[in-house]
């Protein structure tokens, strides 16, 4: 992997580790995988359509997490019952449109490549975008997880914070679908926070903690793949489970 | 649901005729209410009869018929139920006072100030939100509604889960405050006794009737047996 697609997949995997704090502590890390997944059929579409990949995943995200959003908001199925739904739907309708090596590609990332202008600049941007959003407003964040009532009362929009939050996601998961693909990239979401939950003891911790493990693990995985000649991306979520795991010698703070 | 009409002069909050079902059920209906500056009305009725439901309107949280309306530009305060909250989240008392800076000055100053108002110390805000006793999240949770100073306290069942020095402690902070900054309290309690000794006005909700007016006319015992739908046994204390 080249020095400038490793500092491009360094912030995008700080973006990675921010949002993922808030998905952990929400208790929505299955959605963020099933969010993941709705992006197979826009990848199809935009393949078909001879159109970059990453355009047709990130508008079909868009619209996935319009509809997980709204579906919760209106609705009062669990979670869970949604996200079944709609991760076997997306799976199932996104192989029917995508083929043999572009599925694969899809699935698990593939490139290791140089990336081009369009990639670098859109991976910054949206980068970027999802680090200012996590960063100011956390504190609405923070009260509207305690509670959406409390928030409410002192002005915050919480259908809009929601709504916010979801796309911000949305966004993430179609930052890293080019190296970890569609299968994998909810990890490199997920996992660096749950480690940094486990570790950290306040807020801004839990945020340095998995902005800082996102990145090791990002830039452990690409070494090693380049090593062993083997894709980067299930050695990336491989290095971040192994973090997540290490965790477990240690005592639990709760507990000190 | 909130009307442009502006409330009269020393009223707070002004509700007429407000209705509320979800589906089949109807949790109130026509409830008309109104509550001045600095007065503290109390919620009772038994378990099921839309108490909580009634505050969650009152915040905006749920859609109803009717009008609803407070003063303008007031600045409510409120205490939620239990909360379920995930105990191994790494947000402390500290961070979640902190987070009222969005709204209100939540300064170090301000903040230690409710704090110690509410009983906590300042180690106790230090640690996990999820590792707090229930008696200590509740305090917490009031410090946090103290934050910015409020107008109006809505506080559903502040005192559950405290101990009884401490729901005495809370009980007398909440009444101290109303008198030094006529501060308006709205509360849900159990407690007829505590009711019966600082409400300004009783609203009684049961699925069949409703009733509203000062505790001594109209919390007899002919009432509350009938609203509570079985006899009830509760001390006034006089002081």
């Amino acid at each position: 992997m080249t020095i400038d697609a490793l500092i491009l997949s360094s912030v995008v995997a700080v973006a990675a580790g921010l949002i993922g704090c808030f998905a952990v502590m929400r208790r929505m890390a299955l959605a963020a995988d099933a969010l993941s997944h709705v992006a197979l059929p826009g990848i199809g579409v935009a393949l078909a359509l001879h159109v970059h990949p990453v355009f047709g995943a990130a508008a079909m995200l868009f619209f996935g997490g319009i509809l997980v959003w709204a579906l919760e908001d209106r609705s009062r199925l669990a979670t869970e019952t949604i996200i079944g739904v709609i991760f076997s739907a997306a799976l199932a309708i996104g192989s029917v449109i995508t083929s043999g090596d572009d599925l694969i590609e899809a699935l698990f990332g593939g490139a290791s490549g140089r990336p081009s202008a369009l990639e670098a600049g859109f991976g910054l941007v949206a980068s970027i975008a999802v680090t200012v959003f996590v960063l100011r407003r956390k504190r609405a964040l923070v009260v509207a997880l305690v509670s959406p009532d409390i928030a409410r009362t002192i002005g915050i929009d919480v259908r809009r914070l929601n709504l916010l939050y979801i796309q911000m996601f949305a966004l993430t998961v179609a930052l890293g679908l080019r190296y970890l693909g569609v299968l994998l990239m909810g990890s490199l979401i997920i996992i660096p926070a749950a480690t940094a939950k486990r570790v950290s003891r306040n807020l801004n911790e839990m945020l340095m903690m998995a902005a800082l493990i996102a990145i090791a693990v990002t830039v452990t995985g690409s070494v090693l793949a380049g090593y062993l000649h083997r894709p980067t991306g299930p050695l990336i979520v491989a290095v971040a489970a192994l973090g997540f795991f290490l965790t477990f010698l240690r005592r639990d703070p709760a507990t000190l | 649901m909130h009307t442009a009409r502006t409330v009269q002069d020393g009223i707070v909050l002004e509700v007429r005729c407000l209705s509320l079902r979800f589906g089949r059920v109807q949790i109130f209906k026509d409830l008309s209410f109104q509550v001045a500056r600095g007065a503290s009305l109390a919620v009772v009725g038994p378990n099921g009869a839309g108490k909580t439901v009634l505050f969650r309107a009152l915040i905006g949280a749920i859609p109803v018929e009717g009008s609803l309306q407070w003063a303008p530009n007031v600045r409510i305060g409120y205490v939620p139920q239990k909360l379920d909250l995930a105990r191994d989240v790494p947000i402390t008392g500290a961070d979640f006072l902190r987070a009222k800076s969005i709204a209100r000055s939540a300064s170090d100053a301000a903040i230690a100030d409710a704090l110690n108002s509410v009983g906590l110390s300042a180690d106790t805000v230090t640690q996990s939100i999820g590792s707090l006793s229930g008696g200590q999240f509740q305090r917490l949770l009031v410090a946090f509604a103290l934050l910015g100073s409020p107008d109006v306290l809505l506080l559903d069942e502040p005192t559950a889960g405290i101990d009884e020095p401490g729901q005495e402690q809370l009980n007398e902070l909440v009444y101290r405050l109303q008198r030094e900054r006529e501060l308006t309290v709205l509360l849900i309690s159990h407690d007829l006794s505590v009711v019966y000794r600082y409400a300004t006005n009783v609203l009684c909700l049961s699925r069949d009737r409703v009733c509203f007016g000062p505790p001594r006319t109209i919390l007899t015992q002919q009432l509350l047996d009938e609203i509570y739908g079985t006899p009830m046994a509760f001390h006034v204390h006089d002081h």
